[in-house]
């Protein structure tokens, strides 16, 4: 590999490119300096506003809360006391249904398009549906549940709730399952396949295990969601200041109350309304946090590289 | 250019080698490979395959990378065919039987032939014990006296029992990478294979654990019979009692390992064991 002057091929431009390298280092530094500043600048900016919400929220809501609040039925309008226990309990039934009905119908979507589908025209037309379904305005949820259930019940009904929030769960649990099914490695089917094991036992037993953390992050993420709807829970559930009466009654729910206080004129119930809103907010949170700790207590997790 | 020239020339007379190896002294038959061509979509990557594998010896495929020789383990369990787009022709007859036969469920002959990856894949969710256990729990096997024996026994064979014996209920995944691959070799082991396929199984290990596997080749092949894929040469003179050399999808010599390495019937193995291409 001799060239000129009998030096060899990597040191005929040597100098000038290390030139140029040290050059570009000083410029490269400034610059890394400069994003790295614009990205903090960034995080500060998403940050404010939902501290400031939480902070505004706890400094409002912490003083409605009492036994009576949390327990109590909704006063008359315009009386000071009462509180949200029915919009409490109706929460806790309407979202735990609809959780039964859609975790299950996702998790299970999800598992058919990742292990089972392949990428044929049905699948793909299930997956756009997903798509599509997840970014429909949740109002039309409401729509859909009211038409269906409540029209042929005759009846605003804690069903037709469940049915309108589990539309809005199963888009977003059959997405976050196929993706989190699609990061186990193949090589982990594959020793199970080189065990003779039936498809759906590994599917079960093996896959399915190894993404279930990720995939009760889903279904934790999907919870919340549809925990905060309003606009499909209008048209279902309509909202009462009663307690639970039957699944074929209607109940009340947080949002529903949290935007029938706020709307009144009167401080105690604005105080009630912020109450609510701390209320819903920690019961997502304590939902997230029991999950994450079931799942690292039982060592669950995906691996990326196996 | 030359390469693949010569290895079109040499391909017809390796029925030669395998009818002199057929005239030597020798046990039976474990695996017969008969005209087993494979493709990935259009591409084919094995063409008119036959070797015969005795029981209760150590085979070795090499070749350079794209060779086929990992694709020719797979279609010995029928695992190549659920890559999606692969498929395989032809005949791989288990004691007797051809396990490409309309009538043979390719999850069940799975059981009787194990086989270890190139990288440690034990199952992330489970501990020591259950990794072992898995084939036969998932399998429909419930006796946990039973279970509790073979893993003992399989850990024992794959030389890691005296490791973990007081860790059984530990992650697999926490162990260290040769381990791991001991580990996957136990997997296999406990469904009592009769054949072990080992698909490059040192690649990912350092010299030691590298060595351990070798040593288990020699101590496993008692009891059953062993086809192992490498890439390192010395390894297959080391593990191999018969070895096969591999070039773009043809078998191109097929011998007692002593003979493939010291007095090798084509040119084109004569360079690959040589060390001058591959």
């Amino acid at each position: 590999m001799s060239g000129n002057n009998g030096k060899s091929a990597a040191r005929f431009h040597r100098r000038e490119v290390q030139q140029i390298m040290v050059k570009n280092a000083r410029k490269a530094k400034i610059i890394d300096k400069i994003v790295s500043i614009f990205a903090i600048m960034c995080v500060i900016l998403a940050v404010i506003p939902l501290t400031s919400i939480l902070i505004e929220v706890i400094k409002n809501g912490i003083a409605a809360f009492n036994w009576d609040f949390l327990t109590g039925r909704p006063s008359a309008i315009g009386r000071a006391g009462g509180g949200v226990g029915p919009a409490i309990q109706g929460t806790l039934i309407v979202v735990g249904l609809a959780t039964m009905i859609g975790a299950p119908i996702g998790i299970l979507t999800g598992i058919y398009l990742s292990e089972f589908a392949g990428g044929g025209p049905f699948p793909n037309g299930v997956r756009f549906f997903n798509e599509v379904m997840t970014g429909l305005p949740s109002v039309v949820m409401g729509i859909v549940g009211y038409i269906l259930i409540v029209i042929n019940i005759g009846s605003f009904s804690v069903w037709a709730g469940a049915f309108s929030l589990s539309i809005i769960m199963i888009p977003i649990v059959s997405r976050v399952t196929e993706e989190t099914l699609k990061i186990v490695p193949n090589s982990i089917r594959e020793a199970g396949f080189a065990l003779g094991i039936a498809k759906w036992k590994i599917t079960l037993f093996i896959t399915f295990k190894s993404a279930i953390s990720g995939i009760l992050t889903g279904v934790v993420l999907a919870i919340a969601r549809i925990a905060g709807e309003t606009a499909p829970l209008i048209m279902t559930i309509l909202g009462t200041s009663l307690f639970f009466t039957g699944f074929n009654n209607p109940v009340d729910a947080l949002p529903l109350r949290i935007w029938r206080l706020s709307s009144q004129p009167y401080e105690s119930a604005q105080t009630q309304a912020w109450g609510a809103a701390l209320l819903l907010i920690l019961m997502v949170l304590a939902l997230s946090v029991a999950l994450r700790l079931l799942a690292q207590r039982r060592g669950f997790s995906v691996r990326a590289e196996i | 250019m030359e390469d693949i020239l010569s290895a079109k020339e040499i391909s017809s007379d390796t029925s030669e080698t395998t009818r002199r190896i057929r005239e030597e002294p020798r046990r039976r038959s474990k695996v017969s490979i008969k005209g087993v061509n494979a493709w990935f979509g259009s591409k084919q990557a094995l063409k008119n395959i036959n070797l015969e594998i005795e029981e209760n010896t150590a085979t070795a495929f090499m070749g350079p990378s794209g060779c086929g020789k990992t694709t020719l383990i797979r279609c010995l369990n029928r695992m190549h065919e659920m890559t999606p787009g692969a498929k395989a022709k032809g005949q791989v007859i288990l004691d007797g039987i051809d396990i490409y036969d309309k009538s043979i469920d390719p999850v069940i002959i799975k059981r009787r032939i194990g086989m270890v990856f190139q990288k440690p894949n034990p199952f992330p969710t489970m501990s020591i014990f259950d990794n072992v256990a898995a084939g036969l729990k998932l399998n429909g096997i419930k006796d946990k006296k039973l279970i509790r024996e073979i893993v003992e026994e399989s850990l024992e064979g794959a030389g890691l029992w005296e490791e973990v014996k007081n860790e059984l209920d530990k992650p697999g995944m926490g162990l260290s990478g040769g381990q791991q691959q001991r580990l996957c070799i136990a997997r296999a082991l406990a469904m009592q294979p009769e054949i072990l396929l080992m698909d490059e199984p040192t690649s990912a290990l350092d010299p030691l654990a590298s060595s351990k596997i070798e040593e288990l080749v020699h101590k496993l092949k008692k009891d059953l019979t062993i086809i192992i894929v490498t890439h390192n040469m010395q390894q297959a003179a080391r593990v191999a009692d018969r070895a096969a050399f591999m070039y773009l999808g043809e078998m191109i010599e097929y011998g007692f390992t002593k003979q493939i390495f010291q007095n090798p019937e084509q040119e084109l193995t004569e360079r690959f064991v040589s060390g001058k291409f591959g």
